[in-house]
């Protein structure tokens, strides 16, 4: 065997033919944030368009191009290629693994993704325009109706699903076989839990939504009838497909948010996580029970009363568990010696937005009350409390806990801390109106509205542009961190910081743990 | 069960089988038991596919039961498709016998199927069709008409609070689908 310490390869190839979870990581993070970006100007024009009442920017058609490719852009592209290089990152960190289990399929499930995106991308320029049909894509909008690019969006679906595949195994495959001695499950940091129950999600559900495509694809181009009713088909059935997968979805995105909040909190706490084996029991209730409850985004189909009963009180349910984990995150604060570095402002931040978004869910969660909000701007406002509140701000939270460990320089403080405020501000701004236009019937995915929409829908849109910038200043402060960045040497950079990460130096070198550390009385979490 | 020395090859195996298993379960357990819930549970107004074999039962004559016909065009089918008469008032238990009227004014043959839905949907179940032309597609020469014939028997266990029944149906033009399917064969 050659040198076991040398560094990383020179150049592109680095990058190219990298089998270390530290570079793939930072690929993914980049990449995440490159799409983020780009979503997020897609978000720009729909807002820009919905500034003031009647059509001023864009045709309708390519408004519609513009709320699908963001909400595909932003939870393929963004979200969730995000939370998998931080795993990638931090899981053989915090367990004591040298690299993940299986390093060259972890290249392979990077790679894939920036062709997939750019086929996404290049059908704006395609004849008849992006797919337009939303993110949820229903048929037969997305069969009979669809643009030729369809099949090129089809194609994109698989490919991301089989890197969403690749890497959730590679993360199971690492965390049951290469713990350091001594790291039992319950000793495991709670990111690590909340990844490991992710990554089950994923390999359960990413094959159900390669199913649905498929049966498009096949609508589309081989004859079969699988949602079209005049071949004996039903276009219902793709809804519930799809939110098989669906519900699983957005706890795939949220959970590892759980996992980043369930760190960061304790550490400015100055106090280990109250309840870790709630936590940990807690994450897994939610990941059951999202199987058990897709219909609740379908109850004005023409549902049973019976079915209609069992997926309201179902999803009830799942606010007991997501209750268990807001208790102990304040519980943890209770009485902590608290400091509120950036990170721990998003996270706090967080706490707050999200618990209005689980609350206004458990207000759609009501089957007679959603008649109502259904396909509404409130169901906008509220998985963007969710979505970006939830998990956008957890992640920025995560990248300003973790930087300096792994640049081992230090990002701007006032700088982070005028982002979380503009952040926090502007979000308020954009998403707290939309409760009301949706409450007053204000329907999702149109380029236009009534007149007594006309407030709000411009306060929104200001908000927007000032949440826009904001990640402009974020992305400022992290190059400035990494290029000129005051230096760290502290291993733990956070005093109140647990884990095995903090016994890293800062910046870890390029292999780390090649012996795994031996892991003393300390409480992991 | 261990697939392999190997922890971490017996791992990815096992998970490697669990999503391809999932792939499979859209296909071979989603959608089947989608179709026979739905049938046999009468969700979305579905009524059975496949004529009903009628058993001799007595003529509920102290009931009356209104019987409704509707019938659509889906998006861009230019065939003319009326119902006889909009409305019956039947027993439960006799055999009824309706008409459907058909014409395609286009110069060209085409084929269309009629998908039929039953109003309260829980009316579905107790809506039985001895004979109907939504069992088989419709072929008609261009500028020619046809009366198309439906049978039915509402059944005596029908819930007692259902006065009335819509039956609503939707043609969709299939022309284009048959033909790849022969084309294809």
């Amino acid at each position: 065997m050659g040198d076991h310490h040398h560094g990383p390869a020179k150049g592109l190839s680095r990058w190219l033919y990298t089998t270390n979870h530290k570079d793939i990581g930072t690929m993914y993070l980049w990449f995440s944030f490159a799409m983020f970006l780009l979503g997020g100007a897609f978000a720009m024009i729909i807002r820009a368009e919905l500034f003031q009442p009647g059509m001023q920017l864009v045709e309708p058609g390519f408004f519609n191009q513009m709320t699908t490719l963001h909400g595909l852009i932003m939870v393929f592209g963004a979200i969730m290629p995000s939370f998998v290089g931080l795993a990638n990152w931090l899981i053989p960190m915090m367990i004591g693994a040298p690299d993940m289990a299986l390093p060259r399929m972890n290249n392979w499930s990077f790679w894939i993704l920036p062709p997939a995106f750019l086929m996404l991308a290049s059908t704006l320029l395609m004849e008849g325009g992006a797919p337009a049909f939303g993110w949820t894509f229903y048929a037969p909008l997305s069969t009979t109706y669809a643009p030729p690019s369809v099949t090129f969006f089809i194609f994109a679906i698989h490919i991301l699903g089989v890197s969403s595949i690749m890497g959730s195994i590679n993360i199971i495959a690492t965390v049951m076989n290469m713990r350091a001695p001594g790291m039992s499950y319950m000793k495991m940091p709670l990111f690590v839990w909340t990844w490991l129950i992710t990554a089950f999600l994923l390999v359960a559900v990413m094959p159900v939504l390669a199913g649905a495509v498929t049966m498009m694809l096949m609508d589309i181009h081989f004859g079969t009838s699988f949602f079209s009713a005049a071949g004996g088909g039903d276009p219902v059935l793709f809804q519930h497909i799809f939110w098989f997968f669906g519900h699983p979805e957005v706890y795939i995105i949220i959970l590892p948010a759980f996992g980043v909040i369930s760190q960061i909190i304790p550490a400015f706490s100055r106090k280990p996580l109250f309840g870790y084996a709630s936590m940990v029991y807690a994450t897994a209730a939610i990941a059951f029970l999202s199987f058990i409850v897709w219909a609740h985004h379908m109850y004005t189909v023409g549902m049973p009363l019976a079915g209609e009963l069992f997926f309201m009180y179902a999803t009830m349910l799942i606010a007991v568990p997501t209750g268990v984990k807001v208790f102990n995150w304040v519980t943890t604060m209770w009485r902590g010696a608290m400091t509120f570095e950036t990170p721990m402002l998003f996270s706090i931040g967080f706490l707050v937005l999200f618990t209005i978004g689980g609350f206004t869910g458990l207000m759609l969660s009501i089957a007679p009350a959603d008649f109502q909000y259904h396909d509404t701007y409130f169901v906008v406002a509220h998985f963007h409390y969710v979505m970006v509140a939830g998990a956008v701000f957890s992640m920025t939270a995560a990248i300003y806990f973790w930087l300096p460990k792994w640049t081992g320089r230090m990002y701007n403080e006032t700088m982070g801390k005028v982002h979380f405020w503009v952040s926090f501000i502007g979000f308020n701004i954009t998403f707290f109106p939309q409760h009301f236009v949706g409450l007053a019937g204000m329907p999702r995915r149109i380029p236009d509205y009534a007149l007594q929409f006309a407030d709000f829908n411009m306060m929104s849109s200001i908000g927007a542009f000032i949440y826009g910038a904001s990640q402009l200043l974020f992305l400022y402060n992290v190059i400035a961190a990494i290029t000129s960045g005051k230096r760290v040497t502290d291993e733990k950079i956070w005093d109140g910081a647990e884990g095995l990460e903090w016994t890293l130096p800062s910046p870890p070198p390029y292999h780390t743990f090649e012996v795994p550390p031996t892991i003393e009385e300390q409480p992991a979490h | 069960m261990r697939l392999s020395q190997d922890p971490t090859i017996d791992t990815v195996a096992k998970l490697g089988a669990v999503s391809v298993a999932m792939f499979a379960f859209v296909f071979v357990v989603m959608v089947p038991l989608y179709n026979v819930l739905c049938d046999a549970l009468g969700i979305n107004g579905k009524t059975s596919s496949e004529a009903y074999i009628s058993v001799v039962s007595e003529v509920d004559e102290t009931r009356s039961i209104k019987v409704q016909f509707i019938a659509t065009n889906n998006d861009g089918m230019p065939w003319a498709f009326a119902p006889d008469v909009t409305e019956m008032v039947v027993h439960p238990g006799a055999a009824n016998d309706t008409v459907f009227y058909a014409a395609n004014p286009t110069t060209a043959s085409m084929i269309a199927q009629a998908i039929p839905s039953v109003s309260p949907s829980r009316a579905a179940e107790f809506f039985h069709k001895t004979e109907c032309f939504c069992f088989e597609q419709q072929p008609l020469d261009g500028e020619s008409e046809a009366q198309m014939p439906l049978q039915f028997i509402v059944d005596q266990d029908l819930p007692a609070d259902i006065k009335t029944i819509t039956l609503s149906y939707t043609l969709f033009d299939v022309t284009s689908l048959m033909r790849d399917k022969v084309a294809s064969r």
